[in-house]
């Protein structure tokens, strides 16, 4: 080895002690699969419970295990396969921790500590579960992580070594060095994993042969926190695509995207449909269907990322061991779970009744939204496979396909979120409901008809988004102004339970997403022109002038940054530095788009090539409400905070009691 | 997502999608050809329409577009043109022929479906409801009920 000094010794160390952690991990996974099924077949309790330290220690060799190959990317010790492909010694920190995910071997070790990280918290947590659902349901999740570590050790080893240690790696693809993408793969697998425990949950109670109120309550966390994860890890990555990609995309409908949009839709569909289940035992088999699917759309994904079958049916072969496995795996977990629920599904007797219009109905609708929008964006995504091989015809389904497939379903559901989220349990009436919504929708049609007529001719996507964003969030607030009774009682208002706020920040956050793609899409401009230096040129009310175009070096690339100050009303407002870079290690170019960001729209600049007359290429775009995609996110991802926040689910998760206050939840 | 900028920016040179020379003088034309273009794929990138491509095929591509408009085709025969020449791979939207009905009729089917079957439960359920009275407890609703009030 080329290595020298103590502390390569002691990297070399750290490395191999995390390898053999790994293996522990796996070997203890296998144990806690088998000895806690057994035990809560034969009610012995001392099989059950061994289940929770085998969950912790689990969690702590994965942990270990990832620490060490966190430390070979920060020490970059190029006797790794892996550090050499993706790291350089030259390489900013942050991103040398987070190239540790930014490859096939590493991403996959954090989603096993993932799996691990939930499995110890449900054993740590999981106090006030019935000791057989608990020993099965960490089990199942143990299962789970028996599958990944197997995938890990036998085809896809981080710790891989290398002969002959090369002295410095091949850098990390300069796209991928930015802090909202060094986040966005922990949260996309934090919510895809965390679907893993509503799968596990779901089929522990096949097992047990028992769905009920509890087990919703239980659920219900899981899914939650799932979503919460999935909507800011999808929200991170389309922002990166923002303002990285140099022309302002934030949603391609890219197999990969949709990968991670498909499990969001149905943990979507699984968090409403196990409030039915939560507080009037109804849809439980429906409940249980939707979360053995929704983990299987998060295995998907992962299969798809990995095997790149669905870029191009020829990928595959380059990959197969990979995508092959990944594929057992899916059939395995997932054939078996459906199997088991025809079997068993028989018996979950639904309890609740309840009428034709009713909460339990709108949140069918909702649930039949959600499922079919998914089933189209996967149909969608699958079609150019299923036509290569089945017609042999060679075809490609993008972005206007799904925007003209996927969208009436969400335009169907913003229509009818607000009257579904008014109606009471059990019997209500359509037209109170909505005439309670009256003054919404009058004020979401005002608004709508104002910004028809000001926009002169342009398209109706941006008024439609604007009634639809405005209806949503309107009808939010009435329906929480209405939990206080009516009476203008605000200190009322403050002891909603969290779950009411939750409800109504995220459908808030819904409608403002709605609302700022559909006014982004329609109200865009842009500009595309050869800049002169010193010549100032106008686009919409900014007027831009190219001052000058400089060389600058960076830690591990080149920079042509380009100084373009930004004039309004003829006052100076900012100077943008919009950059092209390249990065020789990784031989890569890339663009740095410069944007300035303001409240109701970004003014977005991008420097191309120099022309043979010494002028620049320059696109500059003004985004209006690009902020408000994101800022809607945010909201929904609040909104399931507050909503998780929920004294009840602390209480079901066994906490001691506290005295009830406030109004009680519906 | 990560895949595709690593595809596309292998083959990408550091050229921005449309560039200034292609823009055409009559603005009705070229927002047509735009409005096209977006529905284009670029045949070497992945998922990409050759308005946002920065590769050197799609800027032919867009070029070969703009000549047809210009030399009088409408959308479709200017579209029809390039499918042509590069088969129905070059379409982002697919076409409603054939098989591919199967795509479009998916989503819609699936919901009538759907909705049937929920309709089919629904009603089941309020009449389910008509039948209990349901105004009683079951026996375990009571028992819950003893046990809160007991609390």
């Amino acid at each position: 080895m080329a290595l020298t000094g103590p502390s390569k010794y002691s990297s070399v160390m750290i490395t191999e002690l995390g390898h053999f952690a790994l293996i522990l991990a796996f070997l203890v996974a296998i144990v806690q699969t088998v000895v806690p099924l057994i035990g809560a077949a034969n009610r012995w309790n001392g099989w059950m419970v061994f289940a929770e330290p085998a969950a912790v220690a689990q969690f702590l060799l994965t942990a270990f295990s990832f620490g060490a190959l966190v430390w070979a990317f920060v020490s970059s010790d190029f006797s790794l396969r892996i550090v050499v492909e993706n790291s350089h010694s030259a390489k900013p920190m942050l991103y040398k921790i987070s190239g540790t995910w930014g490859n096939h071997e590493g991403s996959m070790l954090l989603w096993v500590l993932i799996v691990t990280i939930f499995g110890a918290m449900a054993a740590v947590f999981g106090g006030g579960l019935p000791p057989t659902l608990k020993a099965r349901v960490l089990s199942v999740q143990s299962a789970i992580g028996v599958a990944f570590f197997a995938f890990i050790l036998f085809t896809s080893n981080p710790f891989d070594r290398l002969p002959v240690p090369p002295f410095d790696g091949r850098d990390l693809n300069p796209l991928l060095q930015d802090p909202g993408l060094a986040f966005h793969p922990p949260f996309l697998y934090l919510g895809y994993v965390g679907l893993s425990m509503a799968f596990s949950f779901a089929v522990a109670a096949l097992i047990e042969g028992r769905v009920d109120a509890a087990w919703g309550r239980w659920v219900r966390p899981w899914t939650l926190a799932a979503w919460i994860f999935l909507t800011i890890g999808i929200a991170l990555g389309s922002w990166w695509a923002y303002y990285e990609l140099g022309w302002g995309g934030f949603w391609f409908w890219d197999p990969v995207e949709n990968a991670s949009f498909m499990p969001w839709l149905l943990a979507a569909a699984l968090l409403h449909s196990a409030i039915v289940v939560e507080k009037r035992e109804a849809l439980k088999s429906w409940t249980i269907l939707l979360a053995i699917i929704a983990f299987g759309f998060s295995l998907i994904g992962t299969f798809i990322v990995r095997s790149g079958l669905l870029t191009s049916v020829h990928a595959f072969a380059s990959d197969p061991e990979r995508g092959v496995f990944i594929l057992v795996i899916l059939v395995v977990f997932i054939g078996g779970a459906l199997t088991l629920f025809a079997a068993r599904a028989q018996a979950m007797e639904a309890k609740g009744v309840f009428g034709m219009v009713s909460r339990e109905s709108a949140l069918i609708v909702n649930n039949l939204l959600l499922a079919v929008s998914c089933f189209v964006v996967f149909f969608g995504t699958l079609w150019p496979m299923i036509a290569e091989m089945a017609f042999d015809r060679k075809l490609s389904v993008g972005a206007p396909f799904f925007n003209a497939a996927f969208t009436p379903f969400m335009v169907a559901l913003g229509i009818v979120l607000p009257v579904g989220a008014m109606l009471p349990w059990k019997r209500g009436k359509l037209g109170k409901a909505a005439w309670s919504l009256r003054y919404a929708f009058v004020l979401a049609v005002a608004l709508a008809i104002l910004v028809w007529v000001m926009q002169t001719g342009r398209s109706a996507l941006g008024p439609v988004g604007l009634f639809l964003g405005a209806w949503i969030t309107f009808g939010a607030i009435v329906d929480l102004w209405s939990r206080t009774g009516r009476k203008g009682n605000l200190a009322r208002l403050f002891r909603l339970p969290g779950a009411d706020w939750g409800k109504a920040v995220a459908h808030t956050g819904l409608g403002v997403t709605i609302f700022a793609i559909a006014g982004l899409t329609a109200w865009e401009v842009e500009d595309i022109r050869v800049a002169q230096a010193g010549q100032p040129f106008e686009v919409g009310q900014f007027t831009l002038t190219l001052q000058d175009v400089r060389r600058v070096q960076g830690p591990n690339y080149f920079s042509t940054t380009a100084d373009v100050s930004v004039e309004q009303n003829g006052r100076q407002i900012t100077t943008l530095h919009p950059e092209k870079r390249d990065y020789p290690v990784a031989r890569m170019p890339t663009t740095e788009a410069a944007i300035d960001y303001r409240l109701l729209r970004d003014l977005y600049v991008v420097i191309g090539d120099q022309q043979a007359d010494g002028g620049w290429v320059m696109r500059t775009y003004i985004k209006p409400l690009a902020n408000w995609i994101w800022g809607g996110c945010i909201l929904m991802a609040l909104g399931g905070a507050l909503s998780l926040s929920d004294r009840r689910f602390r209480v079901a998760a066994g906490a001691r009691k506290t005295p009830a206050s406030g109004v009680p939840a519906e | 997502m990560k895949r595709l900028l690593i595809v596309l920016l292998l083959i990408a040179s550091p050229t921005l999608a449309v560039q200034p020379d292609e823009v055409l003088d009559d603005p009705a034309l070229e927002a047509r050809a735009r409005d096209i273009s977006t529905g284009l794929r670029c045949l070497v990138c992945r998922n990409e329409s050759i308005d946002e491509s920065n590769a050197e095929l799609a800027r032919d591509l867009r070029i070969l577009l703009r000549e047809r408009l210009v030399a009088g085709d409408t959308d479709q025969e200017a579209v029809e043109f390039i499918v042509d020449r590069y088969g129905e791979y070059v379409l982002l939207k697919p076409t409603t022929t054939g098989a591919n009905l199967m795509l479009w009729l998916a989503g819609p089917i699936m919901l009538l479906i759907a909705a049937g079957v929920g309709w089919n439960f629904l009603r089941k359920r309020s009449q389910h409801q008509n039948a209990v009275h349901a105004d009683t407890l079951s026996e375990e609703e009571q028992e819950r009920l003893r046990r809160i009030l007991e609390d």
